[in-house]
């Protein structure tokens, strides 16, 4: 979109707000023709509108909030159907076929990596941690790092 | 000769109100996140479309990078405003600037339009401040 487009700020308002309904709900079951009422588009106008501004169809992107979360879930170490469902996908394997298709790898695949990483980081975290500032404040291989454990 | 660069430190007031400030507000993904003694973490972020590029989210505290009256100098400079620590780009500026508002971000200058594009200032949860750009 040029910017000589835009004074029409109520169409931003809308779309954003369709993209926080998302951020917000991705966990439940969403009806992107729910959501194109809510805002008061026709459906093709609100998808049109939708991929202009955030370059993904609404359902594109509420599968990459989706994984998006699923990520940070990994991260904290939950297990993989927890997680399936946690962000709103409805079977394991649509959740692994489109996780695999984003990421690259297997959800459980994806998780065992995260788990690996965060024992090295506990193990050894000078090597996660740039070595001029862990030098600058003081953070040295004789540190303390038990105490985080 | 420099090839590139990895990282670029931007000293917070508290780094779990930074997470959630760059992780939930910006959208930025969490690169590392090692906890460094009881109070401290070596958490670096990324802009979405930007992995190689951490922004290390480092907290002001005394010890040998600050003595105790440095911390309370940087602090206040910063809840100031005083530092801006570079530019984000973004595809359509308006719609980021009214989600951005909406989650209670601080701007300092609305969207506006320059020579180059459309730019406008926000502020992080500290008081550090950013450009926000979309280029012509």
């Amino acid at each position: 979109m040029t910017t000589e487009q835009y004074p029409k700020v109520y169409l931003y308002k809308r779309i954003v707000q369709a993209k926080l309904f998302i951020d917000t709900n991705f966990a439940d079951k969403i009806d992107i023709d729910h959501i194109s009422d809510e805002a008061f588009f026709s459906k093709f106008h609100f998808i049109r509108l939708f991929k202009q501004i955030y370059g993904k169809t609404p359902h594109q992107y509420l599968t990459s909030v989706r994984i998006d979360n699923a990520i940070l879930l990994f991260q904290k170490d939950k297990p993989v159907s927890d997680v399936c469902f946690a962000v709103g996908f409805e079977s394991l394997s649509s959740f692994s076929g489109l996780f695999k298709k984003n990421v690259g790898v297997s959800p459980s695949t994806y998780l065992a990596q995260q788990q690996y990483r965060k024992q090295q980081i506990i193990k050894n975290p000078l090597n996660y941690i740039s070595g001029c500032f862990a030098h600058k404040f003081g953070w040295t291989e004789y540190s303390n790092f038990e105490e985080v454990k | 000769m420099i090839r590139k660069l990895t990282f670029a430190t931007v000293y917070v007031l508290n780094q779990a109100s930074a997470y959630d400030f760059y992780v939930n507000k910006l959208g930025f993904k969490v690169h590392t996140d090692a906890p460094i003694g009881k109070d401290n973490r070596w958490l670096t972020v990324t802009p979405p479309d930007q992995p190689e590029i951490e922004i290390s989210l480092l907290l002001v505290t005394e010890g040998e990078m600050f003595t105790k009256e440095a911390v309370k100098t940087v602090t206040e400079l910063i809840q100031k405003g005083t530092f801006g620590h570079g530019g984000f780009e973004c595809n359509d500026i308006y719609a980021t600037y009214e989600e951005l508002k909406s989650k209670g971000v601080e701007f300092a200058k609305p969207p506006k339009e320059e020579f180059y594009g459309v730019a406008a200032v926000f502020k992080d949860d500290s008081g550090n401040w950013f450009s926000l750009t979309q280029k012509k």
